[in-house]
């Protein structure tokens, strides 16, 4: 009984947690690896792309509240993601027009790129404090838990609950429909092979006859969605305010980069051993090991390697060390 | 001469705007963006010289910036004897732990080949070491921080004069750019940046929750200054009489007498924040100054002419027998360094130490744009970059505002948009920064000021 309290408890703690935070980095971290193969550069506006995707789904749910639109126990947002998402793929193709474009004619290095991105996140940045301002904002309803822990106690008779609650069940549902959609459409179309040509070989590509118009288009357009659906399932999760999205920004680009960037599976797992890693190392076992040893034997302290605090230094950790030992990333991505 | 035509009509307009400024703000207003332009100048000369003679991009500014300011706090700050006689021997202790791990580490690194089993066994001892630290460090940082956690809580500093810290601030940076270097610069660029951005994150968040070592985020305030006090200006005899020689006619249309004691003393004690800004400019601008003939030496002496060289064509360099992982960890050294001075000056202008404050956007990516806009590779460019984007950042709001206003006058002053628009007046500054960057970088990616190739 004891041990399976101590299942639990680690279950409750970390497992739930680290599942749902890490699917909203994976959502992220493909997005940064997709722009990375395809456009060829690190897009330092990542995390205000998403927060931006996020804005429009964030007043589309007030304004659907306020006619009275509603999923019932589901979340509104849920609704409002594909305007969002429509919204999102107009402004990035905006910017890729007025901005990106003009430089991938020119062939720049990849470091301007980054630069350029770097204005572009400022931009974006204005925006949403202009629109929508600094603020921190909940737009989650509908049904708050799936399971609660009293309920959970009273089902099964331990004396340790599981709550899981809805977002983080949605969270990790979405995120495993949208992911293997993007897979089957990158592996087993034609245009996911085309665009998978141009990211291996950009010549080779051309000279077979691929349009690269249509290929930036459509990276694009998958980027939209994959920040957008990331974007609001954090949003859900925690809440949305623009400075955390920016922040994000970090623990992605460190999914990405563990991965193997440019490789999207390794980008989808890179965020999960992010997340995991993160919640493993600052959690505090106390709790988890008084179930496993004789009552005489109970630690003192907490038994946490790093307090919370080291979170975010806990997954930049991982990417130096990734980066040391094994610089292309856990799977295979482009080589430095 | 008309080489430098054009960096005298920038550097005229940018102090004719300070003085404007001044004019219609006020002269402490226009004081304190002049330092915040200074410091900020010596950061993109850091920056500079990282990236427009080397090549080398390194987003980690805010790191150092913070360790400078850590550096103040250190050297200046009274030591607190009773901190240290609670909790001084863990943390001495924890310091020879660590030495202890990097020697361990190194040890294995040098003496067994790679395999599993050294990586394994590196993975352990520092794990091991991490545990280790945790059980030695916990009881005395629990004591430190337990005395008079309102006022100290933390060790204290070594008690010398503020200036010292400056020196110390940019060698703490530069030994921890000696450690990122050694760990990051084989990387490609774009990688390089990523890599340098979270370890930045990583040192800033080392600061802010060690709270035994600067208070963390309770900050550290009332910082030792270089420049005289205001309220010790205000009572000596010296000051007062020399305001009231600057502003005798003012004084002499006063007819009463009481009045004239009122006047007086608002003057002196505007005047006196003034004094103490004109004594940091001068501090800062002497700073700047000496930076700049070393840099402008250093870019025209062959040692330049090599990092040009690096930078325009590595495998050229290379083949010509130039070490070029060294020149670019010796660069990446001195850049940082300069980057830890400007953030040991910034904290003692402040007069305080706030770690919550340092955040990639106001200290990486800003610097960033200064470098960008300015003129990669020339030091008056930076310099000026430093200057103009600053400004911006600071006026954008007033300036947005002003603007706002008169294109919604036609509007009622209820008006949903027109409040709407006010309140987010201060943001308008990113909307500058960023389509400023987004222009320069299309039509002038030079720069304001180019950089320029004396032909020797």
């Amino acid at each position: 009984m004891d041990f399976l309290n101590a299942i639990i408890v680690l279950f409750n703690f970390t497992v739930i947690p680290a599942l749902a935070y890490g699917s909203q980095l994976a959502l992220g971290a493909i997005f940064v690896t997709l722009i990375y193969a395809v456009l060829r550069f690190a897009n330092f506006a990542t995390g205000d792309m998403m927060s931006f995707g996020t804005m429009f789904a964030v007043i589309l749910t007030y304004y659907f509240q306020s006619l009275g639109f509603g999923l019932g126990v589901l979340p509104t947002a849920l609704l409002t993601i594909p305007f969002a998402i429509l919204m999102m793929i107009l402004y990035m193709l905006i910017i890729d027009k007025f901005v990106f474009s003009y430089y991938r004619i020119k062939k720049s290095p990849p470091v301007q790129f980054a630069m350029v991105s770097v204005g572009v996140m400022f931009v974006t940045q204005a925006l949403i404090r202009i629109i929508i301002g600094p603020s921190d904002r909940r737009f989650l309803d509908g049904e708050k838990f799936i399971i609660k822990a009293t309920e959970f106690k009273e089902m099964t008779g331990l004396a340790e609950g599981i709550t899981l609650k809805s977002t983080q069940a949605i969270t990790i549902i979405v995120t495993l429909i949208v992911v293997s959609i993007m897979f089957w459409f990158l592996n087993r179309t034609k245009t996911g092979t085309s665009m998978r040509a141009y990211s291996d070989n950009e010549d080779l590509a051309l000279l077979s006859g691929i349009d690269p118009k249509r290929v930036v288009l459509i990276t694009w357009v998958i980027a939209g969605i994959l920040a957008t659906i990331g974007g609001v399932l954090y949003g859900l999760d925690k809440s949305y305010r623009p400075f955390v999205y920016f922040n994000n920004m970090l623990p992605i680009f460190a999914a990405a980069i563990v991965g193997g960037i440019g490789n999207p599976f390794g980008a989808f797992l890179g965020g999960y051993v992010i997340a995991f890693a993160e919640i493993f190392v600052t959690y505090a076992y106390k709790r988890f090991i008084s179930y496993l040893l004789p009552e005489h034997l109970e630690p003192d302290s907490l038994l946490q390697l790093l307090s919370t605090d080291y979170k975010f230094a806990v997954s930049f950790s991982i990417l130096v060390i990734v980066l040391l030992i094994r610089p292309s990333g856990i799977f295979k991505g482009k080589v430095i | 001469m008309r080489n430098y035509k054009n960096v005298i009509a920038a550097y005229s307009i940018m102090i004719f705007l300070i003085i404007l400024v001044g004019i219609f703000q006020s002269w402490s207003i226009a004081l304190t963006i002049l330092n915040y332009c200074l410091i900020s100048a010596v950061m993109t000369i850091g920056a500079n010289i990282q990236w427009g003679y080397a090549g080398l991009i390194n987003f980690g500014i805010m790191g150092y910036t913070a360790l400078g300011g850590l550096a103040v706090v250190l050297v200046s700050v009274e030591p607190v004897k009773k901190a240290w006689q609670v909790g001084g021997l863990n943390i001495l202790a924890c310091i020879w732990i660590i030495v202890a791990i990097i020697f361990v580490v190194k040890f294995i690194l040098n003496r067994f080949d790679k395999s599993k089993l050294r990586n394994y066994s590196v993975a352990s001892v520092i794990l091991g070491g991490i545990i280790l630290l945790r059980v030695t460090a916990a009881p005395g940082i629990e004591a430190i921080e337990s005395v008079d956690p309102a006022r100290t809580g933390f060790l204290g500093g070594m008690g010398l004069p503020v200036l010292f810290s400056w020196i110390v601030g940019a060698l703490l940076a530069g030994s921890l750019a000696f450690v990122i270097g050694k760990i990051a610069l084989g990387l490609r660029a774009d990688y390089l940046a990523i890599a340098t951005l979270l370890i930045a994150e990583i040192i800033v968040s080392i600061i802010k929750h060690e709270e035994w070592l600067a208070r963390g985020v309770k900050n550290v305030i009332g910082l030792k200054r270089p420049a005289p006090y205001e309220i010790d200006l205000q009572t000596s005899e010296w000051f007062i009489n020399l305001v009231t020689k600057f502003n005798s006619s003012k004084l002499n249309l006063i007819n009463s007498i009481s009045d004239k004691q009122e006047a007086l003393n608002q003057m002196v004690i505007d005047a006196s924040s003034v004094y103490v800004k004109l004594c940091f400019t001068g501090l800062f601008l002497t700073v700047v100054i000496i930076l700049l003939i070393v840099t402008q030496k250093a870019l025209y002496s062959p040692w330049g002419r090599k990092m040009r060289a690096i930078r325009d064509n590595e495998e050229a360099a290379s083949a010509m027998g130039k070490n070029i992982v060294k020149e670019h960890l010796l660069i990446f050294i001195l850049g940082s360094a300069i980057v830890g001075l400007a953030g040991a000056m910034m904290v003692t202008n402040d007069g305080l130490f706030t770690p919550g404050s340092y955040r990639p956007m106001r200290y990486t990516f800003v610097i960033w744009v200064m470098v960008i806009v300015g003129g990669t590779g020339n030091n008056f460019g930076a310099i000026l970059g430093g200057f103009v984007v600053w400004f911006l950042w600071v006026e954008a709001a007033p300036i947005a505002l002003f603007l706002i206003n008169l294109f919604t006058s036609h509007l009622p002053e209820t008006n949903a948009m027109r409040v709407h628009l006010i309140e987010s007046a201060p943001y308008f500054r990113f909307l500058v920064i960023g389509i400023g960057l987004l222009l320069i970088m299309r039509y002038r990616p030079q720069g304001i000021i180019p950089e320029k190739i004396i032909k020797q």
